[in-house]
């Protein structure tokens, strides 16, 4: 289907349904209950588990592919962001011109960093990008917003203000991000039972944007581009000795991954109409090399998955906090209780960058293709465990004769 | 034998039959019209506690979440009480808001705007709070004072210092109880005249984002009133932790007084540099060199240690106030936590009884209703004497106070003293004020 072999048109299909189902799957305990604690099925995570997939793919498509460790690529990011803004400032709140021009604008910076940074590569290619993001966060958060010459509104964030011109923002049109008159923040809430589901409409832009920019990136695993690609990481100087020249192949891959970057932050911008100076921090830049490697590097559904598993740890464990802990507990005797909560209490609430830690060293260590290669030994564990339940039905060993 | 492989089909069939049994019972529960973004309709209500937990104001967040904690406490009948009994508002009985049991979720703004924004969101979609308190950081309050706005809750701001807050980013679901640097400029410029007379030389180090420019701002504006010379305004980088490179300018200006508008981290490191080069033991154009820090917090006094004794600097409120309000504060505080609360765990606290307040009298949880009977309230008893939310742009009105470093502390939480009780008449501007125009306060919203 669609230009695929079997194989990758199943995971498109996959993917696709665990997109459109996920405000079911994301919300599985009921409403009220002590475990919904658990539920990651609220329109701001899921609208950040689809906009973060979309960089990590992006940046995927840099790194998995010719191996170039970018560790700048939040500066994309934060230009989409901040041009999505300037569209909702100066036009409208329509999000469709704002994710436009995000892309644009973060593919011609791509190209100007990229052309700079790729005529080193390894660490120095790593440190370069790192330097550029820096400076553009440091001109994000001051230099380029002071009183004379506010582009970005410095530690506060760009936003839109009532005496903003808005030029094609008709009469009736929502006082917020919308397409063409339908608001990204509208949510349909369906009650069944004790369960309750929210269908977002800003989520589903995000995700059907997803499935458009997933499919393209199975294209170009998949495409001579791709497998040039492949050859850069492989080995770039055995490339250039047969008289090939990379860097236009490099150079094309970092300003994809930098319009990939690019839509993600005009997607956050659409969905919440604010853009930060932090989304372009060197930690911002480094959040999603972790989500990539923990997911697993050079796969196609490893950054969407590693993506997925870091927001839900930043948003559900950084809330948890003592009286939950405590609520939990409360059936164990006092005393037990107390040295419970407070063996656990580390590992939660401000703790969370240390249970994300410990858990991106044991997937590191044990299993180093990310979760990718945990799900495949599974399948594989499975699939040893059938065939040898079936060797066993089939009773006496047969002859070799 | 039977056969268990799932077949696409069959998969296909029974997807059918579930989605279309899980659709039917919504045609029957057409979702019930609420009035407003997250209406409680059980019988508790959830407030959502939005501090740094991480991050470089960490310390001051920890110190906002307990009394917060406090406050539902307080709110729900437990503990002592608190500033419930000294409150001049008398609606609030202890049992909840509006007969409602206060329950609380907390979440970590890390002082990033972005990340402020998306706790705050997960606070309300997901929690159904139906109010968000805390935030140690101008541009995350301004962040999530402006989501609050959209989403139809209401903001109750925590530290927050910078004009704009109640300026040109006001909005009308957000209130601040804290004071501004347009309050610190008018509170301390009488006493640095008293202190330093009307000659002087200031040279201004500014943290280079949006709260340090209208510190400075208003600092330079109030001290020149005076009739001092402004001779040079240096900005640093935030991420500066070393700043002799800016403090050895200093010496050869021709300065006189140093005006840090430094805070946490940044103030302590600038200080220390300021104290290690000896300025104030210079004497420059004739007079002892002065150091002045405008915006003070009980943690960077605790942080700077011995280097700020004697530093003159403005605070909203300090433990060691002597009214009734401040006492029981203070005291229930202290028993439950065993350290005297800071200035900003004061604002939360306050801001919490606030809200709980206004929805008592307005006797609706809606915001609209919320704001109206916050809108020029006048009350007392919660430590900072009589004081008046103005209506106008929502920022509460009252006394500030003047603190030096103290000389002689006499325990490790002593490192502040009272200089002086800056009238609120003293501190109050027109809401048309240029360093705070521009904004607009819009209608309230109550969301859905």
């Amino acid at each position: 289907m669609l230009g695929l072999n079997k194989k990758d048109t199943s995971l498109l299909i996959i993917v696709g349904l665990l997109t459109l189902l996920a405000p079911f799957i994301l919300n599985p305990f009921p409403e009220g209950s002590a475990m919904a604690q658990f539920n990651a099925g609220y329109p701001d995570l899921m609208q950040r588990f689809v906009i973060f997939g979309i960089f990590a793919i992006g940046f995927n498509i840099l790194f998995g592919l010719t191996g170039y460790l970018s560790f700048g690529h939040a500066a994309f990011l934060g230009v989409g962001s901040y041009s999505a803004v300037w569209m909702f400032k100066l036009l409208s709140y329509n999000v469709i011109p704002a994710i436009a021009l995000s892309v644009v604008v973060a593919g011609l910076f791509s190209l100007l960093i990229g052309f700079v940074s790729l005529r080193r590569s390894g660490i120095y290619f790593s440190i370069l990008t790192l330097a550029f993001a820096q400076m553009s966060f440091a001109l994000a958060y001051s230099v380029l917003s002071n009183p004379k010459f506010n582009l970005t509104n410095g530690e506060t964030g760009l936003q839109v203000y009532a005496d903003d011109p808005q030029i094609l923002q008709g009469a009736n049109s929502p006082d917020l991000p919308h397409l063409f008159g339908l608001p990204m923040r509208a949510t349909y809430t369906m009650d069944v039972g004790a369960w309750s589901f929210d269908f977002n409409a800003g989520y589903y832009l995000c995700a059907v944007v997803m499935m458009v920019v997933f499919y393209l990136a199975i294209r170009i695993f998949r495409s001579p581009f791709g497998m040039m690609l492949r050859a850069v990481k492989s080995n770039q100087q055995r490339m250039n000795y047969t008289g090939l020249n990379s860097k236009p192949y490099t150079l094309a891959a970092f300003v994809i991954s930098g319009m990939y970057a690019g839509l993600a932050g005009g997607l956050m911008a659409a969905m919440d109409p604010l853009a930060g100076a932090e989304r372009m921090q060197w930690t911002a830049s480094g959040e999603v090399v972790l989500m990539t490697i923990l997911g697993g590097t050079g796969t196609l559904i490893g950054p969407i998955l590693g993506a997925g598993f870091i927001k839900y740890f930043e948003n559900i464990f950084s809330k948890i906090n003592d009286n939950v802990l405590h609520s939990w507990f409360a059936f164990l005797p006092d005393g037990l209780e107390d040295a419970v909560v407070f063996l656990i209490h580390p590992f939660i609430g401000k703790g969370w960058h240390l249970t994300l830690g410990i858990l991106f060293m044991l997937v590191v260590i044990y299993l180093p293709g990310g979760l990718v290669e945990g799900g495949q030994r599974m399948l594989n564990w499975f699939k040893n465990k059938k065939t040898a339940t079936d060797d066993t039905k089939s009773g006496k060993t047969e002859p070799a004769e | 034998m039977t056969n268990k492989n799932v077949t696409r089909r069959g998969v296909l069939k029974s997807g059918a039959v579930a989605s279309t049994g899980l659709a039917l019972p919504t045609i029957f529960t057409a979702s019930s019209a609420a009035a407003f973004t997250n209406e409680p309709t059980g019988s508790s209500v959830v407030l959502g506690f939005n501090v740094p937990q991480t991050g470089p104001y960490a310390e001051e967040g920890n110190d906002e979440l307990l009394a917060q904690q406090l406050a539902v406490e307080h709110l729900n009948g437990e503990g002592d009480g608190g500033c419930l009994n000294t409150f001049s508002s008398k609606v609030l009985q202890g049992n909840g808001i509006l007969g409602k049991k206060v329950e609380f979720v907390t979440g970590d703004t890390q002082t990033k705007s972005d990340a402020a924004r998306a706790s705050a969101k997960s606070m309300i979609e997901k929690d159904g709070a139906i109010m968000i308190n805390g935030g140690s950081s101008s541009g995350v309050a301004v962040a999530v004072q402006g989501l609050c706005q959209e989403a139809g809750v209401i903001f109750m701001a925590g530290l927050t210092h910078a004009n704009d807050t109640t300026g040109k980013d006001k909005k009308a679901n957000g209130f601040r109880h804290f004071f501004n640097a347009y309050m610190s400029g008018a509170a301390l410029a009488p006493v640095l005249a008293a202190e330093m007379g009307n000659e002087r030389r200031a040279y201004h180090l500014t943290a280079d984002y949006n709260w340090g420019w209208t510190q400075e701002e208003s600092i330079v504006a109030s001290t020149e009133a005076l009739g001092w010379e402004t001779v040079n305004t240096v900005k640093t980088p935030l991420a500066s932790t070393d700043f002799s490179s800016y403090i050895a300018p200093v010496l050869n200006s021709g300065a006189d007084v140093l005006v840090l508008n430094h805070y946490g981290g940044n103030m302590v490191n600038s200080l220390t540099n300021a104290i290690q080069f000896g300025l104030l033991d210079k004497v420059a154009n004739g007079k002892d060199f002065k150091i002045v820090v405008p915006l003070y917090s009980e943690l960077m006094a605790a942080g700077a240690g011995e280097n700020i004794k004697g530093v003159l600097g403005s605070m909203n409120w300090n433990w060691q106030l002597q009214d009734e309000g401040t006492k029981a504060f203070v005291k229930s505080f202290g028993e439950k936590y065993g350290k005297p609360p800071s200035n900003s765990a004061q604002t939360c606290y306050a801001q919490t009884l606030l809200y709980a307040d206004a929805v008592e009298r307005a006797g609706t949880f809606n915001p609209c209703g919320v704001v109206e009977a916050l809108e020029d309230f006048e009350f007392d008893g919660l430590g900072n004497g009589p004081t008046w939310y103005r209506g106008a742009d929502h920022q509460c009105f009252k006394d500030v106070l003047v603190v030096r470093g103290n000389q002689n502390p006499t325990n490790e939480y002593d490192t502040l003293e009272i200089v002086e009780i800056t009238p609120r008449a003293q501190v109050e501007y027109d809401p048309e004020h240029p360093m705070f125009a521009g904004g607009d306060l819009g209608e309230c919203n109550p969301g859905a």
